[in-house]
């Protein structure tokens, strides 16, 4: 799994690459917490369009950073969810949480 | 601990009365990194079982967690301690069609699991964690938990929605 940070003006992209599950979920949440408390992003785009796979602890994460997001006012936004990822949160109860995207274009134009 | 000298579930078939001849057998380490082996081994085996799309990826998911939950409850993060999953075929009859299903048994060396203590938490709280157990049971027919001599042992079981003809009583028959 790997992780890379695109820096707009007001915005930060992070493409996700790879499966994420309990082997390599902290470092999701790191960098997501990274963005949204430390650096005080007021947008935070999660690119999950090449990831196949999250499990529990990936949703966690998800929802830490949602949580984060909450607390300091910034967006946090999920696109390019694949059927399992929206699977997880739908059986999760979460997807209707999150705010969802198909993809980048329409996660920027938000 | 190093591999070598950890604790085998070398009685694991003779415990739980796996008496049966299993499609696939599988013996990893609690190591979080040969969960994605676990879900790559899985889906050619459910593809050839007849489980494609939304029905393999629930099964994947199922016995993903149940692993993760072995790593994380029962071994408490040690990444050296045996972990064994047998897969057999399941058929049944519902309404005069034979509907098609996968058996997955997991065993691991771990203490005891209280029964009374892995109820899912409530999905209306917002928080991380405790969806695993939701996960499992949201993405399978059957998930049963009993203690087997001195190993745990986690049956999960689903049928392929694909090939369902109905609800009904049904057997199920190993193949």
């Amino acid at each position: 799994m790997n992780i890379a940070a695109r820096r707009m003006e007001k915005a930060t992209i992070l493409d996700v690459t790879g499966n994420i599950d309990m082997s390599n979920s902290p470092e999701v949440r790191k960098v997501l917490l990274q963005e949204l408390r430390d650096k005080a992003v007021s947008r935070v785009l999660l690119n999950l369009s090449a990831v196949n796979y999250i499990d529990s602890s990936g949703v966690a994460s998800l929802v830490e950073g949602l949580k984060a997001s909450r607390d300091s006012g910034a967006r946090f936004i999920l696109f390019g969810l694949s059927e399992s990822a929206r699977e997880v949160l739908k059986i999760s109860r979460l997807l209707k949480l999150f705010e969802v995207y198909d993809d980048e274009a329409q996660a920027i134009a938000a | 601990m190093s591999p070598s000298t950890a604790k085998q579930p070398r009685d694991a078939r003779k415990a739980a009365k796996v008496s049966r001849a299993f499609l696939l057998k599988l013996e990893l380490r609690s190591h979080p990194t040969l969960l994605c082996v676990l879900r790559g081994a899985l889906e050619p085996l459910l593809e050839n079982l007849g489980f494609s799309g939304e029905s393999n990826r629930a099964v994947i998911r199922a016995v993903d967690e149940a692993v993760s939950n072995i790593m994380r409850h029962s071994y408490h993060g040690r990444p050296d301690q045996p972990i064994e999953i047998y897969c057999n075929r399941l058929q049944r009859s519902s309404n005069g069609e034979a509907e098609q299903g996968v058996e997955i048994l997991l065993f691991d060396c771990g203490p005891a699991v209280d029964t009374t203590k892995i109820e899912p938490r409530p999905l209306d709280e917002i928080r991380p964690g405790g969806l695993g157990l939701h996960i499992i049971r949201g993405s399978m027919d059957s998930v049963q938990y009993k203690r087997a001599g001195r190993l745990n042992r986690l049956r999960l079981v689903k049928f392929n929605v694909a090939s369902k003809g109905g609800c009904g009583s049904a057997e199920e028959n190993p193949t």
